[in-house]
C-alpha cells in the first residue's frame, strides 16, 4: 500500500482536491447560464460527491486490524481535527442550529456553547489518556479499567442507546437532502444514503472514514460559508458576514421597537418576543445553565466522537488534534448566528409589514416564500404560502390585509437552505448547500456506525466471544455487522419515526451521565474500583433514564423545574457519587492496576492495550 | 524498546502535580467563559461594539474563541512539563 507517500502528501492531495471541487462548482455554474436543467444540478451534485467519497473509501480498504480499528495511528493533529469536525457537525449543527437561532434567538446560544465547550473536557480530562491506553473503542477502555466484561457490557449499552438514534437521525437526513434533490420517494432516497455511507466505510473502517470525513469537512465548510459571504457582500458591502451581523443586530432591535408588524395588536397577538432576549426568570436561567452543562459532558462522553482521537500518532498530537478539531467546528458554529441574524432581518423588513390585500400585492412577495411554501416549510395566514393565489384566499378569509408576525411561520431548517434564494443566487449554490448537508450528515452517520459496529465487533465478538479469532476473521465479522447496524439504521429511518429523531436530544444526557464519571475517575481517582465504577455507570445512567422516560411519557414532575433534555443534570453528579462512595466500600485496585493507572498518565512509552491475545488477560 | 520500569517514583509524582494543576487552572478559565460569564448577559448587552452587544456576542463567538485558543494553550503547556521531566515521547 502507498500509505506512507499519501500521509507525507496530504497538503498536496487535499488541495488538489479542493480546487478540483471548486472547478466542479464552477462548471455547473457556468453549464447552468447555458441552460442545464435545476434537476441535473441536484443530481450532478450528489452523485459527484458520493463517486468522490467512494473513491476515498475504496483506495483507503485495508486488511490490518489497526488499520481498521484506529487508522493506523497516522493520522496527523490538523487532519484529525479536521475529521473530528465533520463527525461531529450533523445535519443537524449544518440546517438546523442556524434555524433554532432564528426561531429562539439568545436562548439557543445554550447549544453553541455546550457543544463546543465539551472539548476543553475532551482536551484536559479524556483524550490524551485513553490515546495513551491505545483502545479501539470507548467500553475497550472501560473492560480493561475496569476489569472484566461487565463494565465493558455496561459501556456497550450505554454506547448503543446514545449512538443508535442518533445514527437513525442521520440517516434521515440523508435521505431528507437525497429526496429533494435527486426527487425520489424518502423511503427510496434512505438506501441511497445507505448505500453512501457503506462505500465509505466497509472497505476501510476507520481509515477511510478518516479520509473520507477530511473531504466531506472542505465540502460542508465551502457549503456553509459561501452563501452567508455573498448575501453580507450584497447587504452590508463586506464578505465578512460574522463581523457585519453587529449591523443587522442592530437593525432587528430598531425595527422591534418600530415595526408595526411586529408590535402588540389588540386580540390579535403579542409583542413579538425581541431576538435577544436573555433567560430573565431563576428557572430560565437555571435551565440556561444546565443545559449547558449536559451538552458539555455529553459531547466529552460520545463514543464516535471519543474515538476519533485514538488515530493521531502520538499523544501529544492527541492533544493539539482537540484544538484543531475545536477550530474548525468554530468556523461553523460562530457563522451560524450570522445566518440567523440575516434571514431574521429579511423577514422584517421585506415581507412582515407587507400589504397582503390584493393578489398583486402577495405575487410583489419575495420569490423564496412561494419556493420553499410549496414544500409546506413556509406558511402564511395559517395556510403552507404554495403560490399567490392560495395566499390570497387564505388571507382573504381570515381577514388579514397586513401580514403581521403571528401570521407568517417559517420551518427552522429553511434558514439555512433558503439563504441561496434570499441572496437571489442561482440554482448552483442551493446544489452546493445540499451537498454541504448530505456530507454533513454522511460524515457524522459513518462515525457512529462505526462506533456502534466496532463495540459489536472487537468488544463483544473479538473480547467476550471468541479472543483466539484470526485477524482475517475479525475483520469479516466487523463488516458484516457493519452493514447490519447500518441496514437496520436505514429501516428504522425508512419508517420515518418521528419519536425516535426527538430521542436525539437524549444521547447527550445519557452518554454524560452513563460514561463521563467512569472514564474521568478511571484515569484521575486510581482508587476507582470497579465495582465503584460498574455502580456508578448504572446509577448515573439509570437515574438519567427515569427522569428522561419519566417526565416525557408518563408526565412525571419536573424536578426543581429542569427540562427534560438537562436530565443529565441529576444523572452525572449521582455518577460520580456512587462511584465515589462504592469504591471507596470495596478494596482498594490491585498494585497492578495502580502502576496501570500511573502508565495511562505518562505520555511516554508504548500503548496498554494488549493486542495479542496471548498477552490479553495478563496485565 | 521504552525505559517506563526507570522512571522515578519522585518524578512520576511531580509530573503528575503539576499536570494536575494545569488541569485545574484550565477548567477555572472554562468554567469562566462557559458559565460566570453569560450570567452578566444583562450587564455586557449594555456595552455595544461593532454594532455586537457584548453579552450576545461573548455567547456566539467570545467564549469560543477562548475555548479554542485555550485547547491550544493546555496542549502546550502540557507538552512542556511532559518534556521538563523527561517525560514526553521520543519522537512525534
Amino acid at each position: 500500500m502507498a500509505s506512507g507517500d499519501f500521509t507525507s502528501n496530504l497538503g498536496r492531495v487535499y488541495s488538489m482536491y479542493t480546487g478540483g471541487f471548486a472547478a466542479f462548482v464552477i462548471l455547473l455554474a457556468i453549464l447552468e447560464q447555458v441552460g442545464l436543467p435545476d434537476a441535473v444540478i441536484g443530481y450532478l451534485f450528489v452523485f459527484f460527491t458520493i463517486a468522490v467519497y467512494a473513491g476515498i473509501g475504496i483506495i483507503s480498504r485495508t486488511m490490518q486490524v489497526s488499520e481498521y480499528y484506529v487508522a493506523g495511528r497516522r493520522v496527523p493533529a490538523f487532519y484529525n481535527g479536521m475529521a473530528t469536525a465533520a463527525d461531529w457537525m450533523s445535519a443537524a449543527s449544518f440546517i438546523a442550529m442556524a434555524g433554532g437561532l432564528y426561531a429562539r434567538g439568545y436562548d439557543y446560544m445554550a447549544f453553541i456553547l455546550g457543544w463546543t465547550g465539551g472539548y476543553v473536557l475532551v482536551a484536559t480530562l479524556i483524550a490524551p489518556y485513553l490515546r495513551k491506553f491505545g483502545a479501539y473503542t470507548v467500553p475497550d477502555f472501560l473492560g480493561s479499567r475496569y476489569g472484566g466484561n461487565i463494565a465493558r457490557f455496561i459501556g456497550i449499552v450505554v454506547l448503543f442507546c446514545c449512538s443508535f438514534t442518533y445514527i437513525v437521525g442521520q440517516i434521515t437526513g440523508t435521505g431528507l437532502i437525497a429526496s429533494r434533490f435527486l426527487g425520489i420517494p424518502f423511503e427510496v432516497a434512505v438506501f441511497v444514503g445507505l448505500v453512501g455511507i457503506l462505500v465509505c466505510s466497509m472497505m476501510g473502517g476507520m481509515r477511510a472514514v478518516t479520509w473520507t470525513q477530511v473531504a466531506q469537512y472542505i465540502v460542508l465548510i465551502i457549503a456553509y460559508l459561501i452563501p452567508v459571504v455573498i448575501l453580507s457582500a450584497q447587504q452590508t458591502g463586506v464578505p465578512v458576514p460574522q463581523i457585519m451581523y453587529g449591523q443587522v443586530l442592530q437593525q432587528i432591535q430598531e425595527l422591534e421597537q418600530t415595526a408595526p408588524a411586529l408590535q402588540a395588536v389588540e386580540g390579535v397577538q403579542e409583542a413579538a418576543r425581541p431576538f435577544m432576549q436573555t433567560p430573565q426568570t431563576f428557572t430560565e436561567k437555571f435551565n440556561f445553565v444546565a443545559l449547558i452543562i449536559c451538552l458539555m459532558i455529553g459531547t466529552a462522553s460520545l463514543p464516535h466522537v471519543l474515538m476519533r482521537f485514538f488515530t493521531t500518532p502520538s499523544v501529544k498530537a492527541a492533544r493539539r488534534s482537540v484544538g484543531w478539531a475545536l477550530f474548525f467546528i468554530f468556523l461553523l458554529y460562530f457563522t451560524a448566528p450570522a445566518y440567523a441574524s440575516f434571514a431574521k432581518l429579511e423577514v422584517y423588513q421585506n415581507v412582515l409589514g407587507s400589504d397582503v390585500s390584493t393578489l398583486e400585492a402577495i405575487q410583489q412577495l419575495p420569490q423564496w416564500i412561494f419556493i420553499y411554501g410549496a414544500v409546506e416549510l413556509v406558511s402564511i395566514c395559517g395556510t403552507h404560502a404554495i403560490d399567490a393565489e392560495t395566499v390570497f384566499a387564505a388571507c382573504q378569509s381570515a381577514g388579514i390585509d397586513t401580514l403581521l408576525y403571528s401570521q407568517f411561520s417559517i420551518a427552522a431548517d429553511t434558514v439555512v437552505i433558503a439563504t441561496p434564494e434570499i441572496a437571489g443566487l442561482p440554482y448552483v449554490i442551493a446544489g452546493l448547500v445540499a451537498a454541504g448537508g448530505l456530507a454533513a450528515a454522511l460524515s457524522t452517520a459513518d462515525g457512529l456506525l462505526l462506533a456502534i459496529a466496532n463495540a459489536l465487533s472487537h468488544d463483544i465478538y473479538y473480547r467476550m466471544i471468541d479472543p483466539k479469532a484470526s485477524t482475517a476473521r475479525r475483520l469479516v465479522v466487523a463488516r458484516v455487522l457493519l452493514i447490519v447496524v447500518a441496514v437496520l439504521g436505514a429501516i428504522v429511518a425508512g419508517t420515518r419515526p418521528g419519536g425516535i429523531l426527538a430521542l436525539v436530544a437524549w444521547a447527550f444526557s445519557l452518554a454524560a451521565a452513563g460514561l463521563f464519571p467512569a472514564l474521568v475517575m478511571g484515569v484521575w481517582w486510581k482508587r476507582t474500583t470497579s465495582t465503584g465504577a460498574i455502580c456508578g455507570m448504572l446509577a448515573g445512567f439509570g437515574v438519567t433514564l427515569f427522569y428522561l422516560v419519566g417526565t416525557r411519557y408518563f408526565d412525571m414532575p419536573l424536578w426543581i423545574g429542569v427540562s427534560n433534555i438537562s436530565a443529565g443534570l441529576f444523572g452525572i453528579p449521582v455518577g460520580f457519587a456512587v462511584t465515589y462512595v462504592v469504591s471507596l466500600m470495596t478494596p482498594a485496585p490491585s498494585q497492578e492496576m495502580q502502576d496501570f493507572v500511573d502508565e495511562l498518565r505518562i505520555p511516554r512509552g508504548p500503548t496498554l492495550m494488549a493486542e495479542t491475545k496471548s498477552t490479553q488477560k495478563a496485565s | 524498546m521504552t525505559d517506563t520500569q526507570t522512571i522515578s517514583p519522585e518524578v512520576a509524582r511531580e509530573h503528575w502535580s503539576r499536570s494536575r494543576n494545569l488541569m485545574i487552572i484550565t477548567l477555572i478559565v472554562w468554567a469562566i467563559f462557559g458559565y460566570a460569564i453569560h450570567y452578566f448577559v444583562d450587564q455586557l448587552n449594555q456595552i455595544v461594539i461593532f454594532g455586537f452587544p457584548m453579552g450576545w456576542y461573548m455567547g456566539a463567538q467570545g467564549s469560543l474563541i477562548v475555548f479554542v485558543i485555550l485547547i491550544f494553550w493546555f496542549a502546550h503547556r502540557q507538552n512542556k512539563i511532559d518534556e521538563d521531566l523527561g517525560l514526553a515521547e521520543d519522537s512525534d
